[in-house]
């Protein structure tokens, strides 16, 4: 039952790993426009040139998973880390930005309090893993931008997450 | 529990946002009243009161008659303590409504609000009111209002709030605003707006434009400021919006995120969560000399604070001990104390005006409520639940609760709503408070008239 799950969550994470490339691009220059429109697009197709769609083409997959209330870096995620940790140590220009994201099922000053630990605990690994502290920033958004509605695990299990952001400003 | 009330001719400071405006208040009875209701005591059966049309001598001031008896009747018949019963009365018949106490009797009707409405050459309403015990036959009340008559709707608050003391013997709430969050769009990207409206959800009014997310919107106790929390610029920090010049301020430069913000009880201070290396914990920040102090100092996550009335205590959320329970401790971070020891995750832990409970939202089994228990965790008691209800905040006498309740979508994004309602400590009493969109993160005003 349990590596059920994990086969389900892993085809998920593949899906969602090519349904939402560069979600969105977050630099110094481009905030405004960002986050003024709320409303943006969701599934913007991969560009090439563009640092998101190269880090997502070359990590397969831009964010990892949590379980319920916990900010644990899972083992199933370590491997995708690794892959982040090449690229990111491969492109000392980019600012890497790790949002983390709470399910719906918790109070929400708690839950961006639960996000922040989550993007935290991926930089903590990813810094331990060698890349440079000055490279990461982390941003929580708790449990206001889910990546799919729904009630139920399947939807949660995919909103419990960390997602890497390559910004594209320039980190020297 | 006899109460004078002094003949006296008030000058009182009328806060309304935006808008400083003077209303006198004059009290020409001296009566004694005895509390008919003990709202504090378990599910009551409405009082049925009488509410006649305030009378006039022109059309208008019919009109405006009319219009302030309904907003008073929606009131009072709100608060779960009334059954207001509108009765249609004219300038001639006026006098001749004591006759009729007979037949109120009869029909159980306990009280009677009459008056009489004039609105002066500047476009003033000056309005005379009376309140009567039908069985005694005693006035309860008299009183004079002036207002500008687009104040209207302040006046038949403030006469709803008058009737609502003295007739149950405890602190009013009508006269109030709420803030709250606007929401719209799909709940991926969802667009959320700070708004204001009066308890009853008229006078509305949106203060942002949702190009940022916003959130947890929480009023001063002078009601001249909110503080809020704003993704301005992708940067989460606490701001204050001041209401009468419409004007944000970051609350300070910090380097972690700022959240969950509140104001305390003597306004000097806000109390919120910030974020160090991953990591929540609990500040004070002193608003005139702008200096932050750490309250907290631990690797779980402490947020949620909230003050109790006399300032000299907090409870906060934490999950210390495992998962969120509900912690008390001194207003200088002393004395840290657990009070929630039921099934469940406790959170958003706020003290009653009043002092004498904590609200608080529970997750249990699937299911979440909103609760209330005494200050040492002892009378836990749940008055909402749903799938999701979160984030309740207390009316200025304590006796009722705003929350917020989101229904979720289908997998297709269909079918959801997030809504505010209004329950009282029963639990029974419980409504939809309208608003114009999608609606979460309550925060209910003071008082906005205070007697000096």
């Amino acid at each position: 039952m349990r590596l059920r799950l994990l086969s389900v969550l892993v085809t998920v994470t593949l899906i969602t790993a090519c349904e939402f490339p560069p979600r969105k691009t977050t630099g110094v220059t481009d905030t405004v426009n960002n986050m003024s429109s709320n409303s943006g697009p969701l599934n913007v197709p991969a560009l090439a040139g563009v640092p998101q769609g190269e880090f997502d083409s070359a990590v397969s997959q831009d964010r990892i998973f949590f379980d319920f209330d916990k900010y644990v870096v899972r083992p199933d995620a370590k491997l995708v880390l690794t892959r982040w940790v090449d690229w990111i140590k491969q492109h000392p220009q980019h600012l890497i930005t790790l949002e983390g994201h709470a399910d719906e099922r918790g109070t929400r000053e708690y839950n961006l309090a639960l996000g922040e630990k989550r993007a935290n605990a991926v930089k903590e690994f990813l810094v331990a893993q060698g890349v440079s502290p000055d490279q990461i920033t982390t941003l929580s958004y708790g449990k206001e931008r889910p990546a799919v509605t729904g009630a139920g695990e399947t939807a949660w299990a995919q909103n419990r997450r960390t997602v890497a952001v390559v910004n594209m400003g320039s980190a020297l | 529990m006899h109460r004078l009330l002094i003949t006296s001719m008030w000058i009182l400071l009328f806060r309304t946002l935006g808008l400083a405006t003077i209303l006198v208040w004059g009290t020409q009875d001296t009566v004694t009243a005895k509390p008919a209701l003990n709202v504090s005591r378990g599910y009551t059966r409405p009082m049925p009161i009488a509410i006649t049309n305030l009378v006039g001598t022109s059309k208008i001031e019919s009109q405006f008659g009319h219009s302030i008896a309904n907003v008073i009747s929606a009131d009072l018949e709100r608060s779960g303590f009334f059954r207001p019963i509108l009765l249609t009365t004219s300038l001639q018949k006026i006098d001749s409504l004591k006759a009729m106490f007979s037949d109120m009797k009869a029909i159980k009707i306990q009280a009677l609000l009459g008056g009489e409405i004039n609105i002066g050459g500047k476009g003033d309403i000056q309005l005379k009111f009376f309140l009567w015990d039908v069985s005694s036959r005693k006035k309860l009340v008299q009183d004079v209002l002036f207002a500008p008559t687009e104040h209207w709707r302040r006046i038949a608050h403030v006469i709803a709030d008058s009737i609502y003391v003295h007739i149950t013997g405890e602190g009013s709430y009508f006269n109030t605003r709420v803030a709250y969050i606007a929401e719209s769009g799909p709940l991926t990207h969802r667009i959320k707006r700070l708004a204001i409206m009066d308890q009853d959800g008229a006078n509305h009014r949106y203060l942002s434009d949702g190009s940022w997310l916003v959130l947890t919107p929480r009023f001063s106790p002078r009601i001249n400021e909110i503080v809020y929390m704003s993704y301005f610029r992708n940067v989460p920090q606490v701001y204050l919006l001041d209401l009468q010049k419409n004007q944000q301020n970051l609350l300070g430069s910090f380097p972690g995120m700022t959240f969950a913000p509140s104001f305390s009880p003597d306004n000097s201070k806000i109390i919120m969560s910030m974020t160090q290396r991953g990591n929540s914990d609990i500040y004070e920040m002193d608003l005139r000399t702008r200096n932050l102090r750490q309250l907290t100092h631990h690797p779980a996550i402490d947020t949620s604070p909230s003050y109790s009335a006399d300032g000299l205590r907090i409870t906060f959320n934490s999950d210390r001990s495992g998962t969120q329970q509900i912690y008390v401790m001194n207003k200088n971070g002393s004395d840290v104390q657990r009070i929630s020891f039921g099934d469940g995750r406790y959170a958003t832990s706020v003290w009653s005006p009043r002092g004498d409970l904590i609200a608080f939202t529970k997750f249990k089994s699937g299911r979440f409520y909103i609760g209330v228990m005494r200050p040492d965790g002892s009378g836990e008691r749940q008055l909402a639940e749903g799938f999701l209800v979160e984030s309740p905040t207390w009316a200025p006498n304590g006796q009722m609760l705003l929350f917020f309740r989101e229904i979720s979508p289908d997998a297709q994004g269909r079918g959801g709503s997030t809504r505010l309602y209004s329950v009282d400590l029963t639990g029974y009493n419980e409504r939809l408070v309208a608003t114009p969109q999608d609606a979460s993160d309550p925060s209910w005003s003071p008082l906005l008239l205070q007697h000096p």
